[in-house]
């Protein structure tokens, strides 16, 4: 089951409950505490395929819980180099460690400006809050 | 409860047929089964008390209270099951000619000029099995419109709302177009700059549903239907929730060219086992050239089947549709006559009492008027007692309540979606207000008792993960057991 409620501040995030963690050109992506707290225990990770272009505000994948499907939509755009299978083969990991284990893509950075219109944690946390 | 196959004792029988000493046919080697069929055998009592205890712990519509949100499941007249059931419908043979079938053609003929009428649109198809399969005949016929046109390669996006159903999109994605999703505003209309923004003359059309899936009639429907019309796109009304507007607004009056009708939720089928349905499609004049064939047509006195339809999609169902489905609607509809507006005036009349009944103890997402159908959230109980609505859904049963529909619509937190009906007497509607407040007195005094929920009902809380990852739809017998066949 998922733990309490966090979000990392070494990590950008995007209003659509999506972080990023940047090391050097590449990133790792994948769904914050409160994605995966409102979509309850999920059963389902569609991912990507290795070589795709991830597309900053565009989907990427979709996961999917006992209560809805709904797209992973990608905070920076970049060529998809790796997969996380534990994701894919135990969806709960994401539930359980979402910025940890439960990661989703890697990343290789095509556009480093667009980080620059990610949110820190402070304005997150606002997004947050308001919902 | 024992599966039919585990109270299954080899040698029973519930009858048995004599032996006439007639020769078995030959059957080719290739043709045989190597084994018999695995069917449980049972003496007949034993097979009634088992089907009896099924429908014992089945809930419908004939049970109770039934407010399953964006579903409409009123009561079904009995008069429909009496005129579905009389011989000359119940016994006609799907291949009879049309001399044969006059009454059934006219029928169908009727239902089709009191929908067009319904929809305010000319032509309509009755074909379609579904309201599904009407959203893709209607796209079909989009398609087929704008390739008459030479805009068939042009055309290749269709505009939905994020607030749509799940079968708008997949819809769609199955007619080989491309999907684009237009936002809402904050009082729950269509955003018209978002729309101005996406239509172009790119677009097919808008798929929509008017009220919305959050019970709300859009205001700026007329400035939607030119935003389209104005690029030369077509607009389609998904009739989901057709019975907040009949015989009060008709689609094709706000703009709309293609429609379709659910005839099991608006015009009163059982339906809650996934059938039987009826989705017939409306549309105007110019686009009827392409409706499906065959087509019921009246010539003086006598009606048939016309299939000389060159510029036709073609057949979108076996024979002539789902004909027991059209029978029960047109009693139903019948039965009302021309007073058919009191059904959609007293629908929303009782979703706007249970609104207003019940909008202090949870949240409402848009604090206006309803139509038949609004949506509750269950946001604050989660933050604060970590009630969610399935739990809140859970609970109803304990009380005797069906579950409403609950995470839909998406934009929503927590939603539950709550659809009375007009077939509901105001007793009714009290008293599940009282058990609704009670369940959310609950949430803050007892929370446990709503997670463990359901506490009287045959089977309990159910584990939906383990449902979803390790689906096990097939009976596993223990060994080949031979039959005494």
């Amino acid at each position: 089951m998922a733990g309490a409620e966090s979000y990392p501040d070494d990590l950008k995030y995007h209003p659509e409950h999506d972080w990023a963690r940047i090391e050097g050109d590449e990133a790792v992506l994948g769904i914050t505490w409160w994605a995966q707290d409102a979509l309850g225990e999920l059963v389902h990770f569609e991912a990507p395929a290795v070589g795709d272009m991830a597309v900053k505000d565009e989907a990427y994948g979709e996961v999917e819980s006992i209560k809805a499907v709904s797209e992973v939509i990608s905070p920076l755009s970049g060529e998809i180099i790796a997969v996380n299978h534990k994701a894919v083969d135990e969806p709960e990991s994401i539930n359980e460690e979402p910025y940890g284990e439960g990661w989703l893509i890697r990343i290789r950075i095509s556009d480093p400006s667009e980080a620059g219109d990610l949110l820190d944690v402070e304005g997150y946390r606002a997004v947050v809050a308001e919902q | 409860m024992d599966l039919i196959y585990e109270k299954s004792q080899a040698g029973r029988r519930a009858g048995r047929v004599p032996d006439y000493g007639l020769p078995v046919p030959e059957v080719p080697a290739s043709l045989a089964r190597k084994d018999p069929p695995r069917l449980p055998e049972l003496a007949e009592n034993e097979i009634v008390r088992h089907f009896t205890n099924l429908a014992d712990r089945n809930f419908g519509v004939d049970t109770g209270f039934y407010p399953l949100g964006s579903c409409t499941m009123k009561y079904n007249p009995r008069v429909n099951e009496i005129a579905a059931r009389m011989p000359g419908f119940a016994q006609l043979h799907p291949h009879q000619d049309d001399d044969g079938a006059q009454g059934a053609l006219e029928l169908m003929w009727e239902l089709q000029e009191i929908l067009a009428e319904v929809a305010g649109l000319p032509a309509v198809t009755l074909q379609p099995a579904a309201g599904s399969q009407g959203e893709l005949t209607g796209l079909m016929l989009m398609r087929a419109y704008f390739e008459d046109r030479g805009e068939g390669e042009q055309r290749d996006t269709v505009i939905t709302a994020d607030t749509a159903h799940g079968t708008n999109p997949a819809s769609v994605t199955m007619a080989g177009y491309k999907l684009e999703k237009v936002a809402t505003t904050e009082r729950g209309n269509l955003d018209l700059d978002d729309l101005r923004a996406k239509v172009n003359e790119r677009t097919a059309g808008l798929m929509l549903t008017n009220p919305s899936t959050l019970g709300l009639f859009d205001e700026g429907i007329s400035e939607v239907a030119e935003i389209f019309h104005d690029k030369g796109a077509l607009l389609y009304y998904d009739g989901a929730n057709l019975n907040a507007v009949v015989g009060r607004s008709r689609p094709g009056d706000m703009g709309f060219d293609i429609v379709h009708y659910n005839l099991h939720k608006t015009f009163s089928q059982p339906h809650g086992g996934g059938g039987p349905g009826g989705g017939p499609v409306a549309v105007r004049e110019d686009l009827e050239p392409f409706l499906p064939s065959p087509q019921v047509v009246k010539e003086g006195d006598a009606f048939r089947l016309d299939r000389d339809r060159p510029k036709s999609i073609g057949r979108v169902r076996g024979f002539a549709g789902p004909f027991g489905v059209f029978v029960r609607s047109y009693a139903y509809m019948r039965a009302y006559g021309t007073d058919l507006q009191a059904m959609s005036e007293t629908a929303v009349l009782n979703a706007n009492y249970l609104l207003a009944e019940l909008k202090d103890d949870y949240e409402v997402a848009y604090d206006r008027l309803c139509m038949h159908e609004f949506v509750l959230s269950a946001r604050a109980l989660k933050k604060e007692y970590g009630i969610t609505a399935l739990d809140i859904a859970k609970r109803l049963m304990d009380y005797g309540v069906h579950p409403p529909t609950i995470y839909f619509p998406l934009v929503i937190p927590e939603a539950l979606m709550i659809e009375p009906t007009e077939t509901e007497p105001k007793e009714r509607l009290d008293a599940f207000i009282a058990v609704m407040k009670t369940i959310a007195r609950e949430a803050a005094e007892s929370p446990e008792l709503l997670k463990g929920a359901p506490h009287s009902r045959p089977v309990r809380r159910l584990d939906e993960v383990k449902a979803a990852k390790e689906p096990i739809v097939k009976h596993a017998f223990a060994e080949r057991v031979p039959t005494g066949a």
